[in-house]
């Protein structure tokens, strides 16, 4: 029965409404919130097994037939993408036991955080890009109150931000939905990718794919959208900045994965070409930018935008080594980014800051620390053999195979300086003493409960393992990607399991 | 009619991103209204406006037969509607709180996280 499909939309949703019921209990809240994040996770586990063992699965809304009512469709591509939300959203569940404060706590973090989660599933899931757009409104509104749920000055002053662009982009997507509606008469993406290669105005064509790329691309933050990112996600709690820089740009790349690969590839030669110059550009802006800053969460945000110019460099290849690369490194990118975050959250625990010229000498306090961020950052570098190096590799071979010899040079250059990045951020925080007179707020772990260090330390051990498990052996993994690139590169595989009887 | 419709969109975009440019954020806000707007008329509009022919089905018939208007364009305005409805509420709200804690609805005195992440601001985070 298919109706499983919803699950990872519904279950959030349902765990939500349960805590709002236990507004005044904080305990009950954060019991409900493991074991609700569990589920969900466990359901996208089963859910990914499902797929990958019997194919595209349909959920038609209310019985009514594709293309008239929404729908939801699980291909390998949207399962890697609910599976690991569920990973992200498992982890963030038990690093906010440690780290969320008693304030945010009641003013409805937990049911925030479940919302989001269940808008996030539900734009992965949509075969319908209105529906997409609702979701996207869902889990914009519930990440505008994550982002200033606290209310300190600089929360604000990122959100409005972070408020004003997002918004702008929801608006041009709105727009882009409602064109595409007056010329080809359907929302159902199957169904307008069956419709637009006979539409006589080929121009018309590329002007929707340009509104769409700039919509998902503001979500996405490429380059030259990025300005609110930086702005804004250095400036919640830990928790909040980790699960925002691991899953919401990236759902702005899946749906570029999704729109790039299914409804426009009429003019490849002119979109991909464009998404290819975008990528490069998105690289090295992203990487110059962490160059040039001295703080350790405005330096790994800069890094998201860098990264993301990879996934965007493998779509615009449109090789299946190309796509299979990108599915690839959004899996280890969202892994890697969220325990970096994590780390950071530590790090500011213990010292009180997140500047890189006050902290210092955490290595020869708390070696294990040392070690799990090593990990994720040598990972994040393209360190063998880490995650991060199967990833780029995949993608710099598909580069050479499409003889953009430009595009591995960018990527190449780009990963030495995020290497050099890493090692800075190494150097300050871990390695060098820290100056006598910033030592004055810091507290040591054992002045922390037992349980709040268990809680902190369980995600980044866990986060961290999968990268090492990834690297050690990323064959299922890559094969996994493989398919899923073949999936999106045979666009009549999907229209036919959506559309089945309606054509 | 759509050519009305075309004008009136162009006028509401225009002064939407013009209003969204300033410093100011009451006249963000206000930008950010006439965008939401300017978005709805287009949808409207290039759906084909059709006047008097509601999308009901007649009695003693299965079918629509001949124009009708079609609905789904004014649906998915609906959304919008509500929606943008939601958003802008929220930065209203979002606004005035900054504006109490900041002391000044100025966009150019905003960028506080900026500058202490860079320089030495005793007390910066």
């Amino acid at each position: 029965m298919n109706s499983i499909l919803a699950m990872p939309v519904v279950f959030p949703l349902f765990t939500g409404i349960i805590m709002l019921f236990f507004w005044k209990h904080r305990s009950i809240q954060r019991i409900i919130n493991v074991i609700g994040s569990t589920v969900t996770l466990a359901l996208a586990i089963y859910l990914t097994w499902y797929i990958k063992t019997s194919g595209i699965q349909c959920l038609y809304i209310g019985a009514w037939k594709a293309p008239f009512g929404i729908i939801f469709t699980a291909d390998l591509l949207t399962m890697t993408m609910i599976l690991v939300s569920g990973i992200i959203g498992f982890a963030t569940a038990l690093y906010s036991l440690g780290t969320m404060d008693e304030t945010r706590e009641h003013f409805g973090y937990y049911p925030l955080l479940q919302i989001m989660i269940m808008g996030i599933n539900g734009s992965f899931m949509t075969g319908d890009l209105f529906n997409m757009f609702v979701w996207f409104e869902v889990l914009l509104i519930s990440s505008f109150s994550l982002v200033a749920l606290g209310g300190e000055r600089s929360q604000l002053e990122g959100a409005i931000k972070y408020v004003i662009l997002n918004l702008l982009s929801s608006s041009l997507f709105v727009v882009g939905v409602g064109i595409l509606y007056g010329i080809t008469g359907g929302l159902n993406m199957a169904d307008l990718a069956r419709k637009i290669p006979m539409l006589p105005n080929k121009g018309i064509v590329n002007v929707m794919a340009m509104f769409f790329l700039v919509s998902f691309g503001i979500k996405a933050a490429i380059f030259p959208l990025f300005f609110w990112l930086p702005a804004s996600y250095h400036t919640p709690p830990a928790a909040v900045s980790a699960i925002f820089a691991g899953m919401l740009t990236k759902v702005g790349v899946y749906a570029l994965f999704r729109v790039f690969t299914l409804i426009f590839v009429t003019d490849v030669a002119f979109t991909h070409t464009i998404i290819i110059i975008i990528a490069m550009l998105t690289m090295l802006s992203g990487v110059l930018g962490a160059a040039s800053q001295m703080e350790f969460r405005r330096i790994l945000s800069f890094h998201i935008i860098s990264q993301i110019g990879y996934m965007i460099l493998g779509l615009g290849l449109m090789t299946p080594l190309g796509i299979a690369g990108g599915v690839f490194y959004i899996f280890h990118h969202i892994i890697v980014k969220t325990n970096l975050f994590f780390v950071s959250g530590v790090v500011s625990e213990l010292k009180g800051t997140y500047l890189l010229k006050k902290l210092g000498g955490v290595l020869k306090l708390y070696p294990l620390l040392g070690l799990l961020f090593l990990i994720p950052a040598l990972s994040l570098g393209g360190v063998p053999p880490l995650s991060g190096f199967w990833a780029k590799y995949t993608v710099a071979v598909a580069a050479v195979e499409k003889s953009e010899y430009l595009a591995l040079a960018v990527s190449l250059f780009v990963g030495l300086l995020t290497l050099f990045s890493m090692i800075k951020i190494w150097n300050e925080v871990f390695w060098k003493e820290q100056k006598a007179e910033y030592a004055a707020e810091q507290q040591t772990l054992r002045q922390l409960p037992k349980f709040k260090i268990a809680m902190m330390f369980a995600p980044i051990i866990l986060l961290a393992a999968i990268t090492l498990f990834i690297g050690l052996y990323p064959e299922p993994f890559f094969d996994y990607a493989n398919e899923a690139a073949h999936q999106l590169l045979n666009p009549s595989v999907y229209i036919n399991a959506v559309l089945g009887g309606a054509q | 009619m759509e050519f009305v419709l075309a004008i009136i969109v162009g006028i509401l975009a225009t002064s939407a991103f013009y209003l969204m440019l300033r410093r100011s954020l009451v006249k963000v806000i206000l930008g950010m209204v006439f965008l939401g707007n300017a978005v709805n008329l287009t949808i409207f509009s290039v759906a084909r406006v059709t006047k008097g022919f509601a999308a009901f089905i007649p009695e003693n018939a299965n079918t629509l037969e001949g124009t009708y208007a079609d609905p789904l364009p004014q649906a998915l305005i609906l959304t919008a509607i509500v929606i943008g409805f939601g958003t802008q509420a929220f930065a209203i709200a979002l606004f005035r709180k900054a504006f109490q804690k900041v002391g000044d609805d100025d966009l150019d005195k905003m960028n506080s996280t900026d500058i202490m992440c860079n320089e030495d601001v005793p007390g910066g985070k």
